[in-house]
């Protein structure tokens, strides 16, 4: 499954892709900036997010929240996220407003400055306090988003601390660090952008040349710090925090190669025959079988950079230990790591992820999002084509290589919830 | 049976329909049956136990969903077309031939209570299922989640699961959808192949009650100490999917809480800073399902948002909204409409709904027409119609010392308390 694809870039460093598509007349616009909370400095945590917040916040030509007016009035939708690395604003437009978005994305990119006041900060801050509280402060488990990568990354580390940040450090951000950060981050040379769906390549690369050809690029933004990790944890490492949950919940990582490298997908498939979906291990010995777990699942980070994160999620049924919950999965990933892997368990895996590899492809704005990533990450939008390839290179012998290098007790962090009144 | 070819991509989801299984149809006290039935069927059929039915479809590269809404019970897969034929070959077997093995009820009623026990400890769940108990009377249908309490649960056997498979799950009341890369020719032999030999019996309609519970408006408060933040839910009973003014109130919603730029969000979020997100919204169901506004605030604010969210209220349907809203409102719902149909699950819902609520062949071409046909007057009509202040039921989860006293400041009396135990119980 071959998708088209351009890249090239401007004088100013701006990398483009273009990737056209006449199925339906939407076309998606999606621009990653090369920026997330790693590149935050210290007493500024969360601070990324909320300049991503500001950056709704109107531009030279754009009023407040009016970006998000004119798209929806156009019959589009949209928005943005901030990660450990990246940070991405994303709309998906009828075909023919194709010019809105691209100027939108314009015009804060040259200009956010003249359109940040004080009054809009402050109201953004209170967001984004509310946002934490939402997500992470008012819901059981939810502080795992920031204890996991405090536990499996050193405490100088980038990627260590939380990326929605403390109150205490939202409070201390000032409207002139927006101005530095947007001047240090927010430049072409430090983004990649992405056109998917119904457009003619020739008007799009005319448009994004008016639009975005005059700006000038940054002046090198600052290294980021160290992220080069040993390759495993060397150890394991277990902590227990007590919290009124209503049940156990078990967060068990491993350090694997960074996301792309060749071993990679092998650790891909461990996790899928682990935690994916109901004819995993884990569902049918823990949730079926012995009827202790209600939920099991698991995920990679997605990290280039340094060393990737594979986690297995189980949640455990109300009444059962927290102290009984790990060994019932260690043992399981034991098994694995001795190799004790079947073709069929393999096969099973990779048809999934040929599924959802194909099911990506469908929407015009996962597809371009996606193609931001590889221009990003890998320097390559057509990785695209080849993700399927590299699954499918992935033979049972490698899944239990990387089982018994990868996931032995030398390289396991364990982030345990247990039900209970928190100490004082 | 529905057939959408979409060839771009090798992939075709096949959804089954079954009209009249859903949760409205549970009997009273029997509250979350139609949901167990719905997931049982995965769970083993006369040929192969749960696990292997699980491995099987997954083996094939996908997984079927089985649930139950309010209207529906709907089993769903996406996949290669090149694996249809297997797939299908599975689906007859759930669908026709489902066991009901008991040991794997009792793991689902065990499942649903740990769920119960999760949606108890995360107040914005909380708030959701506090609002509906509270807005619904003691003999209506809608006060008790799809998938039940524990109590109601706990009592459900085998013995009802089967009776009400058989009455439910009839070829009158099933239709087979089949979206994407499928020749329509290839698509009726599959259908046919699911639905052959099947008995024709026509079952009864529900009778289930759907009633507001209070005759005024009333504050609530659901106590959950220390709470971070606070979870607002405003609303009442609404009107069913099929009342004529679908249109209008469509619009109307959108410009009062339905999109970013909507007046309740900007209010509450851009302008005020209370809070992440805030936003309204009709619950379509077959029968009046509820109209609510959610939001979940600062808990030191919770009073002033919910005056802000009255105040909104109250002027949308007094002066008649302007020219530039209401053309926000109209475009973004008219543009946006074909960005909603990219993925073949995406089509496959939307077909599923059109057959579910009666809707006309002409519906999907005609939506964008019925939408820009919206005036500022129906606006202001729908909203006087059908927001009804005199009747809103306000419900909060946070902490009862900190939000009590700004609910009672409200005017509406004192807030009546509950614990989330009383949700869980939905008596």
């Amino acid at each position: 499954m071959d998708i088209p694809i351009r890249a090239y870039s401007l004088a100013n460093g701006l990398r483009v892709t273009l990737s056209p598509d006449h199925t339906a007349p939407i076309v998606a616009v999606n621009l990653w900036y090369h920026v997330g909370s790693a590149n935050e400095r210290p007493g500024r945590t969360g601070f990324a997010h909320l300049f991503e917040h500001m950056l709704f916040q109107g531009s030279a030509h754009v009023g407040a929240n009016e970006h998000f007016e004119l798209i929806q009035r156009a019959g589009g939708t949209l928005n943005g996220s901030t990660w450990l690395d990246r940070t991405n604003y994303f709309e998906t437009v009828p075909a023919h407003h194709l010019g809105l978005a691209l100027w939108l994305e314009a015009d804060r990119m040259a200009n956010l400055l003249p359109a940040m006041t004080e009054d809009k900060f402050r109201t953004q801050r209170d967001v984004v306090k509310n946002e934490r509280r939402w997500s992470v402060d008012n819901r059981p488990y939810g502080t795992w988003w920031e204890r996991l990568p405090a536990l499996v990354f050193p405490a100088d580390h980038p990627f260590h601390h939380s990326l929605i940040g403390s109150m205490e450090d939202l409070d201390a951000a000032s409207l002139d660090d927006v101005a530095d950060f947007f001047r240090t981050f927010y430049t072409p040379d430090n983004a990649v952008l992405t056109v998917v769906g119904d457009f003619a390549e020739a008007e799009a690369v005319h448009l994004i040349e008016e639009y975005f050809g005059a700006i000038p690029p940054g002046n090198a933004k600052p290294p980021l710090g160290h992220t080069e990790l040993p390759d495993t944890f060397g150890t394991w490492r277990r902590v227990t925090v007590t919290e009124d949950v209503p049940s156990p919940r078990l967060f068990l990582a491993f350090r694997i190669p960074p996301f792309g490298s060749p071993e990679w997908y092998a650790g891909a498939v461990c996790g899928a025959v682990l935690g994916l979906r109901r004819g995993c291990r884990l569902h049918r010995a823990l949730v079926r079988e012995k009827q202790m777990a209600s939920d099991v699942t698991a995920f990679t980070y997605d990290l280039v950079k340094g060393r990737d994160l594979l986690v297995l999620d189980v949640t455990a049924r109300p009444g059962v230990e927290a102290a009984d919950l790990e060994p019932e999965v260690t043992h399981h990933v034991d098994r694995l790591a001795d190799g004790d892997i079947s073709d069929v368990e393999v096969a099973r895996a990779l048809a999934q992820i040929e599924t959802d590899l194909l099911a990506s492809l469908e929407s015009a704005q996962v597809r371009a999002d996606r193609l931001s990533m590889f221009a990003t990450y890998f320097d390559d939008p057509a990785r695209i084509n080849t993700e399927a390839d590299r699954f499918r290179a992935v033979t049972t012998a490698s899944v239990a290589a990387f089982a018994n290098r990868f996931m032995r007790r030398d390289n396991r962090t364990s982030l345990i919830f247990a039900p209970g009144t928190p100490p004082a | 049976m529905v057939a959408a070819p979409i060839g771009r991509l090798p992939l075709v989801t096949a959804t089954v329909v079954v009209k009249g299984a859903g949760a409205f149809s549970d009997p009273a006290d029997a509250e979350g049956l139609a949901e167990l039935v719905a997931a049982m069927l995965l769970e083993g059929t006369a040929e192969r136990d749960g696990a292997a039915i699980a491995e099987q479809f997954e083996d094939l590269g996908t997984t079927v969903s089985s649930a139950a809404d309010w209207d529906a019970a709907t089993l769903s897969a996406t996949l290669h077309p090149d694996r249809l034929d297997r797939a299908v070959d599975l689906l007859h077997g759930v669908l026709r031939s489902p066991a009901f093995p008991e040991r794997e009820m009792a793991r689902l009623r065990g499942e649903h209570a740990a769920e119960r026990l999760q949606m108890l400890a995360e107040p914005r769940s909380l708030a959701d299922a506090a609002f509906e108990w509270l807005c619904y009377s003691s003999r209506s249908r809608y006060r008790r989640p799809i998938s039940g309490t524990r109590s109601t649960v706990d009592q459900l056997d085998r013995a009802a699961a089967v009776r009400t498979w058989t009455a439910q799950y009839v070829p009158a009341r099933t239709t087979v959808i089949l979206v994407g890369d499928i020749a329509v020719d290839r698509a009726v032999e599959l259908a046919s192949r699911l639905c052959d030999d099947w008995p024709a019996v026509e079952p009864p309609p529900p009778d289930a009650v759907t009633e507001a519970r209070h005759e005024i408006a009333r504050v609530h408060l659901v106590h959950k100490p220390d709470a971070a933040q606070c979870e607002l839910r405003i609303g009442h009973a609404a009107v069913p999917r099929s009342h004529p003014d679908y249109f209008p109130l469509t619009v109307m919603n959108a410009i009062l809480g339905g999109l970013f730029s909507s007046r309740i969000n900007l209010n509450l979020r851009e302008r005020h800073g209370y809070t992440y997100g805030a936003h309204s919204g009709f619950d379509w169901r077959s029968d009046a399902g509820p109209f609510v506004v959610s939001t979940a605030v600062n808990t030191d604010a919770a009073g002033a948002a919910a005056r802000e969210v009255l105040a909104e209220i109250e002027r949308i349907r007094t002066d008649v909204v302007s020219a530039d809203e209401l053309s926000l409102a109209t475009s973004y719902l008219a543009g946006v409409f074909p960005l909603r149909f990219e993925t073949t699950s995406a089509v496959a819902a939307a077909l599923a709904s059109a057959e579910l609520f009666g809707l006309h062949d002409r519906y999907f071409d005609e939506y964008r027409d019925s939408i820009a046909a919206v005036t500022r007057d129906d606006v202001r009509r729908v909203a006087q119609e059908q927001l009804r202040p005199d009747v809103l039921q306000i419900v909060a989860v946070g902490d009862r010392d900190a939000v009590a006293p700004q609910l009672e400041a409200l005017g509406f009396g004192t807030p009546t308390i509950h614990a989330a135990a009383d949700v869980e119980s939905g008596r």
